[in-house]
């Protein structure tokens, strides 16, 4: 009879325990994301200049869209690119 | 009377004093309406991320201003006469984006973060 800890896994157990996700905002008690702030807004765009997901920025849903209307609202106004390469 | 954000982007070919003159007009004409000027911010020459109109630089100009909701049609429609004015953009500010302009034009400093607006 395998004792517990004499079984041998094929893979590793994953249980990598990484920092758990915050929201910046809530947090910091930002309550006003600036659409003119273009090197803050930075933050959330990827090399091409594309949104990152919540999953990655871990914002909270209510920011999150804030966030994506102030850099849509930047965009337009040619602070940020709409699309690029090494945008950092 | 709400709070209105009014950004505008001229043509970089505007001469320095065309370019205040063009500041002062609006200003006036938002004080000729019963509007009330809070406070202006003119970035001044810089470079657009993308071309606009073939041109690579702007003049950005910003002012926040306090008008009753009927004003900013009769404002839109000089901007879109005027050919100096290559793009503009209105945005309404919520009392959390008034607080932070506020702080912002007194110049208090803040950490990096921060400064996006607490």
């Amino acid at each position: 009879m395998a004792k517990a800890n004499e079984i041998k896994y094929l893979t590793a157990i994953k249980a990598e325990n990484r920092p758990k996700k915050y929201c910046r905002f809530k947090k910091m008690g930002i309550r006003y994301i600036d659409y003119k702030d273009g090197d803050f807004l930075k933050k959330f765009l990827n090399e091409q200049g594309k949104l990152l997901p919540r999953r990655i920025t871990g914002n909270s849903l209510k920011f999150q869209r804030k966030v994506s209307t102030a850099i849509k609202k930047a965009r337009q106004m040619a602070i940020l690119p709409y699309v690029t390469d090494l945008l950092k | 009377m709400n709070n209105y954000e009014l950004m505008v982007i001229f043509t970089p070919v505007l001469s320095e004093d065309e370019y205040k003159a063009a500041q002062k007009k609006y200003e006036s004409f938002v004080k000729d309406n019963e509007g009330e000027v809070i406070g202006t911010k003119p970035w001044g020459l810089k470079s657009l991320a993308y071309p606009i109109a073939k041109k690579t630089t702007g003049l950005y100009w910003v002012m926040e201003y306090k008008a009753p909701s009927s004003f900013n049609e009769k404002l839109k429609i000089q901007l879109l006469r005027d050919d100096n004015v290559m793009r503009h953009m209105f945005t309404v500010l919520d009392k959390y984006a008034v607080e932070y302009n506020t702080r912002k034009r007194s110049g208090v400093q803040y950490s990096e973060t921060e400064k996006a607006g607490a």
